[in-house]
């Protein structure tokens, strides 16, 4: 059972990570986004919400031509550091953050759409520049989205599967987060384990659609 | 002597294929009344002033300072104007409580003391730590004042701030604002279609038509003239 409580400990690690870190990115991308017209706007959405409609498997494939020992960006710091993030814990990281990107920008643009404007207005005509008005208006208006995205973020990249398979691999006692765990347990034929694996994974994501909805419906406020 | 009048405005709008030209000044301080059916610009105006909408030409001047004018290309964004604005639909934060609301405009070192004397001053201490959602509709409108009053601006803006309810709360509110508001501001403008509020609590009067200003004075020579 160590092998699962490996696994599960890895899992949540990833996910919260993943979540703190795209979390921030995608409410500044979903304010640009929403907030702003610009050449490139409509190529910027693509990019960001292509995630969700690729095959994990491609996602995966362009992030190990970006960071791979041979990648873009993978190349030079090979070349300066000798290290590649390859096949370990920060490419289960990053491949979880950039599957659970479009997810939060999404959920957050949307929020971003629909405030009034008047309170901006009125937080400009109180003295508030921009930066303070983003901080002290737009956040605690569209909180309630935030939090919906930061859970749905989480729910994505603890059930993330095929992008990480392309550039964590799954190395027993690295990389073998819970979902790549219940691959593995079924290709060995360990029902038993595989059981426990899924229902754990299963719980968790209950857990975060109840929480979600719970957040949506309430008002805001 | 000072010759500079506490405001002045000339200001040419266009919005939605329509377009505005009004004009106002007030030589000392007091409250300008902006007066005129709905359409006529008023809130276009009030706008302007405050600087959320852009002229398409002319000027906005405050005491001394110059707000907007297009033959200088100067213009001042809202958050360094000095002006508080209070839209008809006051715009309580929804997050924050009375005290939340009415400190937002000022800074966090002066923010307890400056709320506390305020709150006072304007019969207000008893709301402190309601929510906007729990407030009436007059309630709602004290606190939205207070707050655009809360970091002293030169010029408040109160858009129809009476409009929105019943009778006996009006005449409340409006008992309230001579007491209490009037004193705390260089200038007020006042935008309102009720000719009584107009009369009860202006200095001087533009009375808007049809896209244009088409007469400035004491609220009772002008209002008796229409």
């Amino acid at each position: 059972m160590s092998g699962t409580g490996f696994s599960l400990w890895l899992s949540l690690r990833v996910a919260l990570l993943a979540t703190a870190v795209v979390l921030p990115i995608g409410v500044l991308i979903a304010h640009v986004q929403a907030r702003w017209r610009y050449p490139g706007h409509g190529l910027v959405t693509t990019v960001v919400l292509l995630p969700l409609v690729l095959p994990p498997t491609v996602t995966g494939y362009y992030l190990v031509m970006l960071l791979g020992r041979e990648g873009l960006l993978g190349a030079p710091l090979h070349q300066l550091t000798g290290a590649s993030i390859m096949f370990t814990f920060w490419a289960c990281a990053v491949t979880a953050a950039t599957m659970a990107l479009p997810l939060v920008v999404r959920t957050v643009q949307g929020a971003f759409e629909a405030l009034d404007p008047t309170y901006e207005e009125i937080a400009a005509t109180l003295g508030l520049g921009p930066v303070a008005t983003f901080l002290r208006v737009r956040i605690p208006l569209a909180w309630r989205a935030i939090v919906a995205a930061g859970v749905l973020a989480f729910a994505r990249a603890i059930g993330e599967f095929g992008a990480t398979m392309m550039l964590a691999g799954n190395v027993p006692g690295r990389t073998n987060t819970m979902p790549l765990e219940v691959f593995s347990a079924y290709l060995a034929g360990d029902d038993a384990r595989a059981h426990v694996l899924v229902l754990l994974l299963t719980v968790v994501s209950a857990v975060v659609i109840v929480v979600a909805e719970r957040l949506a419906r309430r008002p805001i406020g | 002597m000072d010759v500079q009048p506490a405001l002045e405005f000339d200001v040419v709008l266009h919005a939605g294929g329509r377009s505005w030209h009004h004009t106002g000044r007030m030589d000392r301080p007091g409250t300008l009344v902006l007066f005129g059916a709905s359409g006529a610009g008023k809130t276009l105006t009030l706008r302007a002033l405050a600087g959320l909408t852009r002229p398409a030409g002319g000027h906005v001047r405050c005491g001394g300072r110059v707000l907007f004018d297009t033959a200088t290309g100067v213009v001042v964004p809202p958050q360094s104007r000095r002006v508080g604005y209070v839209p008809q639909h006051t715009g309580l934060f929804p997050y924050l409580n009375v005290r939340g609301n009415v400190g937002f405009g000022v800074p966090r070192a002066t923010r307890a003391t400056r709320v506390d004397a305020l709150l006072a001053e304007l019969d207000l201490v008893a709301l402190g730590d309601r929510a906007p959602a729990s407030l009436s509709g007059g309630e709602q409108q004290r606190v939205a004042i207070a707050r655009a009053l809360a970091p002293g601006p030169q010029l408040l803006l109160l858009d129809e701030p009476f409009s929105a309810l019943d009778r006996a709360a009006r005449r409340e509110l409006r008992a309230w604002f001579a007491a209490h508001v009037r004193a705390q501001a260089q200038v007020v403008v006042l935008v309102t279609h009720d000719a009584e509020e107009a009369r009860s609590l202006g200095d001087r009067l533009v009375l808007v038509e049809d896209g244009a200003t088409v007469a400035e004075g004491a609220p009772a020579e002008v209002l008796g003239r229409s």
